[in-house]
Parts: C-alpha cells; structure tokens; sequence
C-alpha cells in the first residue's frame, strides 16, 4: 500500500483518502490539507440547508453501507420543521465479510467523517451525532475518540460552532461483537443500549429512529464523500463516475490476489484495473471467482467479472450487488461448497435469533453445506438449500436473510456441478483447499 | 456488592455522559467493556453492579451480555486470543494460522491451555481482512500479517507474560 515519498497509495484518483502517510490524521495536519473549508464556507455563507442536500442529491452519492440508496433522497425525508431531538448516526459497524475500507477512512483520516458528519447535521437540523464503531477494532476506536476532542478543541464540534449559532454534539459509540448491529436498526437498539435485534420497517428512522425521534444513517464511506462534493461542487463529483453513479469508491480487494488492499477508484473502473492495482493474481493463478460486494452478495465466474465495470449498475447488470464494495477473489484452487460452508456458518453464527426463517433457516442452509462437503450429502440436497434459501429470502425483518441466501443461490447456480460432483463422488471436484 | 475502582466508574461516567439525559443506559457496552477489562470476566454479580449503577433492569444487561460475543461470560486464560477464519482471511492464510495456533498450545477452540495462559477462540471478519492473517488478543490489540514466525513469537510472549499485565 506504500507509494514513492511516504505515501500510502489508494490509487492515482483518490480524493477521500488522497496525500495521507498514515500518520498525518490530526486535526492540524487535516486543515493542512484544506480540511474543515467546506464546513467553514457552509457556516460563514450561511448556506441555507436546502441547498446542501441539493447540491449532494446532484453529486448522485449513493450510500457506500450496501444499499446503494442515493443519499440527498435520504436526507431530504428528515422533517425540516421538526422542533425536537433530532440524531445524525455513522454506520461504522464495519462486519461484511471482505469489508476494512471505513477502518482506513477512521485511522488514516478521521477528519474528513467528522466535517462531512457536521455538515450532514447542519443540511438536516441534527443538535447530536453518534458514531458507531466495530467492536474489533479497538485501536482504531482510540485514535476516533482522540479525533473527536481535538474538533471540539478547535471548535469545529460542539455549542455555536465557529460562531455560527450552529451547534452539533458529536460521540463514538463502540460495539463488542455483532455483525447484525450493521444493519440500520439494529444499531439504533445498539446504541439504546439493548441487544442488537433490527425493528420492522416502516416506520423508517426518519420517522422514528434513535429514542424515537428522526434519525438519519450513513455509511462512514458516503458521509467522508460530502466535504469534497462541497469544496467542488456535486457535478464535478458526479464527473468522476458514471451518471446515476457519482463519484469514487473505495474497493477492499481480499482473498487470491497479490497485494490485498483499499483502492479508490472512480466507479465504473473496469474490474480488471482494479485486479491489477491489487497486484493481480496471487502466484499467477487463474480468476475463478469473485464476490464484488462483500459476502452477502451473489458470486459471479472469473470472466463474468473480467467484462464487469465496478459500478452500481454494471455489477447489478451482471448479476451481482456492487454492496459494501468488498470484493472477494477466489482462484482455480478453491472449492466452492467449501467456501460457501464458511459463509454459511458465518450467517448461522450471526443470525439474532429474531424470525424464525433466517434463525432456523441459517442453521439448517450451514448444516447441509456441511455435510455436503464432508461427502455425507444426499440426492435432494442442493434442491434442498434453494428450497430453504427460498424461504428465507424476502419473509424476515432485515436482510441478513436475504444476505444469507444470496450466496447459496448464486454459488449453486454458477457452481452446480462442484456441488454435485461432492454429492455423488463424496470427495471434492477441486484438487485443494482453503 | 462487587465494586468497580474509582477509575473504572470514573471511565464509565465519561461514556454516560455522551448520551443525553435519561439514556444511561445507552452506555451500558462500554460499561460492560470497562467491567470486563478490570474483572477478566462478566460475573453475574459485576452484571448486577452495572446494571445498578445505569438504574437498568439486571436482565436487560444479562440481554446485552450474552448477545454481543467480546464479553467473557465465563473466566478465561490471562489471554483471549480469537483468530479470524472467516472466508477473505481463510484465502490468505487463517486457516493455516489457526491450525498452527491450535497445534502449538495443543487445544481447540473455545479451550484453554492448561497453563491458564490462553483461551482461544474463533472469532468472525474483525475488518481488516487485507492484513489477513488477523487475531485479536484480549479484544483490544489486533495482530496483523500473521506469519508462522510472527505466531511463535505472539504466543512466547503471552505465555511469558504474567498475570499482572491485561487481567
Ligand atoms: C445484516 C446487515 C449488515 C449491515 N452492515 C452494515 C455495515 O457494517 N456498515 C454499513 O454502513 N451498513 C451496513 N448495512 C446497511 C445499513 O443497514 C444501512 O443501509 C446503511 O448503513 C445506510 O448507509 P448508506 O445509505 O450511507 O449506505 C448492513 C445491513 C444489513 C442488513
Ligand atoms: S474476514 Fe477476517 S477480518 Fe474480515
């Protein structure tokens, strides 16, 4: 990840996490950079908050959480006149499987969330914020907090911010162990202080969100994006990618490739660039597969992903979900029902017991996987785990569900014949191993 | 009545007062966390004093507790070490990692070595899987890039060390 002079290199195109080193995160170091200008210009103009959203509902960002949804829509359904509490919250429950770019955006340049944050809480009215950071990464949790003092210090959190009359009351909020506390709801009960068991929809947090009253919640990644749209306008944002798709992205790129990495690239970048600033394949294997957007989302064959653009509707054009831009690679060595054993237990383990689908559903879609990759399967089996997958998918509260049966589906459907091949030859198709 | 040190109540305060008033109980993670790291573990009487000092109902910490899998509900080694082997990181080495940890302290998971030096654990994506192989010790300090070596020497370490550092 190092470049020539010191610095740590997300890619020629990068803007969120451009001219970092790794260690110059402070708040100084930041302002150096022409940090904190767009919150200032927002403040000292007086920029009515309309025209904020407007301007990012003209950037065409698009949630960087999974769903993809357009973010100035987002904003636009907090109620303006409002008189009460209202809550602006991060997502930086960071769990998908494949998933570690909101980690670099929080150590590297933790900075740029907390303006985008403050700006975010002007555009929709917001007097407190919380930042919900993965139990996991504790270290990183530290140096947030610490990020967090030193923009109150400078005066850019707080009461009447820069004298504005603004003011905005911003905290970290860590979890301790729950990948199901990603999901929007959940992480409001999280933050309640209760377990991490999402609520029904509607009513929607705009409505009714943290303590009941309208929240909104964003990804770390689209809430960094906002101080750029800002400073340069969200058509020149929109420039960067694609229509529809405004912007750069930042690709985790794990699995059997040479130098696994966050890259930021525009959307629309070729798959095949973006294998290659990740060094391309491990020892020169061959591309078999590859999950383009975390583990909750469908596979797709090596070639299907060589003619892909990564973007949201290339990806969702050839099958897939562009989600948390987590990209999973895979090579000719990999057995599939063994891969998607692992997923599978990893849904079983973190379904929160909540629906009855996906609570029995999980364990009994793991213990199939199960038995057959361990040559014990039966003739109806892969019937079997779409049958199940099917009614999972679309019956729960939230989508882990889906994001359980997606991966069952897609691997059998690219992959039918590995699977059959355990089931009938009681031994793998593929020569190794995980 | 189990106390907690004034520095553990003073650091629980500090969480407290990030939630408005009236949501005490929104600091109930970090007080467990804070609980945790001075007691090693979550005893039902440390539950008890927390969900005293928030004003929370006990069962609504026992909720908490046994949902979010960082918290020790049991004693562990003076070490928790938990390795991710979920699928990014099993592509790049866990699996031959956690195999190697296994091995070396001659236990599974969810085991300690009967030294009482480490209780291993399989963890799920901590979200650093490019460092992959990753592992956790005692929740808070993450080991990246796990080679055989850098495993050894992790493991020398937790064995040599006392008592007296973490727990
Ligand atoms: C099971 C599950 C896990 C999720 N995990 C995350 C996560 O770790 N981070 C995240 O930002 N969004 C996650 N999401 C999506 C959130 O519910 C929500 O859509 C997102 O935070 C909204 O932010 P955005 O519009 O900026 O993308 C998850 C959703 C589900 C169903
Ligand atoms: S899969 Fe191991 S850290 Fe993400």
């Amino acid at each position: 990840m190092s470049a020539p002079g010191g610095f740590l290199d997300y890619g020629p195109d990068a803007i969120i996490m451009a001219g970092l080193t790794g260690s110059n995160w402070r708040l100084a170091d930041y302002v150096a950079r022409g940090g904190y200008s767009a919150l200032r210009k927002i403040l000292t103009e007086r920029i009515p908050p309309t025209t904020v959203i407007g301007e990012v509902k003209r950037s065409a960002l698009r949630g960087r959480g999974g769903a993809g949804f357009p973010t100035g829509l987002k904003w636009s359904f907090m109620p303006q006149q409002y008189q009460g509490d209202k809550y602006l919250v991060c997502n930086s429950d960071e769990g998908e499987p494949g998933t570690f770019k909101d980690r670099d955006i929080l150590r590297y340049n933790p900075h740029v969330l907390i303006e985008g944050m403050a700006i975010a809480a002007y555009a929709m009215g917001c007097g407190r914020g919380y930042n919900y950071i993965h139990g996991e990464i504790w270290e990183t949790y530290e140096r947030a907090e610490e990020a967090v003092a030193e923009a109150y210090a400078a005066g850019f959190l707080g009461t009447d911010i820069l004298g504005s009359g603004f003011s905005f009351l911003l905290h970290n909020h860590h979890g301790y162990g729950a990948y199901i506390c990603g999901e929007e709801t959940a992480l409001l009960e999280s933050l309640e202080g209760k377990k991490g068991q999402p609520r029904f929809k509607p009513p929607f947090p705009a409505s009714f969100g943290l303590y009941g009253k309208p929240t909104t919640i964003n990804n770390t990644e689209t809430f960094a994006a906002v101080p750029w749209i800002i400073n340069h306008g969200g058509e020149a944002f929109l420039n960067l990618g694609r229509p529809n798709n405004g912007g750069t992205k930042l690709f985790s790129v794990s699995g059997d490739v040479a130098r696994p990495g966050n890259f930021e690239v525009p959307l629309g970048t070729p798959f095949a660039t973006l294998l290659d600033m990740a060094g391309g394949m491990r020892d020169g294997r061959k591309l078999k597969a590859c999950i383009p957007g975390g583990s909750s989302m469908p596979v797709l064959p090596g070639d299907v992903m060589m003619q892909t653009d990564m973007d949201y509707d290339s990806i969702a054009k050839a099958g897939s979900m562009l989600g948390s831009g987590a990209v999973i690679v895979m090579n000719d060595t990999r057995c599939m029902v063994k891969s998607l054993l692992r997923l599978s237990y990893f849904y079983y383990e973190e379904s929160c017991g909540q629906c009855t689908p996906c609570r029995e559903g999980t364990g009994w879609l793991w213990r199939v996987v199960d038995r057959i990759e361990h040559g014990q399967g039966r003739a109806d089996d892969i019937d079997l785990l779409l049958s199940v997958s099917d009614n999972i998918a679309g019956r729960t509260i939230c989508a882990l569900g889906d994001a359980a049966a997606l991966p069952v589906k897609s691997f059998i459907r690219h992959f039918r014949d590995e699977f059959q091949h355990h089931i009938d030859h009681r031994q793998c198709l593929v020569p190794a191993y995980i | 009545m189990t106390m907690l040190s004034p520095e553990a109540l003073k650091k629980i305060d500090r969480e407290v007062a990030k939630y408005p008033p009236g949501h005490r109980q929104s600091a109930v993670m970090s007080a467990l966390a804070i609980a945790q790291d001075e007691k090693g573990w979550l005893a039902p009487e440390t539950m008890d004093f927390v969900a005293r000092y928030l004003g929370m109902p006990p069962v609504a910490v026992y909720e908490v507790a046994t949902f979010y899998a960082m918290y020790n509900l049991a004693p562990t080694g003076r070490h928790k070490v938990t390795v991710c082997t979920n699928l990014p990181c099993a592509l790049q080495g866990a699996t031959r990692a956690a195999a190697q940890l296994k091995e070396r302290l001659g236990i599974g998971f969810g085991e300690t070595t009967p030294d009482g030096a480490i209780t291993l654990r399989e963890g799920e994506c901590m979200g650093a899987c490019g460092d992959a192989p990753v592992l956790l010790v005692d929740n808070k300090r993450m080991c990246s890039s796990m080679t055989p070596d850098r495993l050894d020497a992790l493991v020398d370490e937790l064995k040599a060390v006392g008592g007296a550092d973490g727990k």
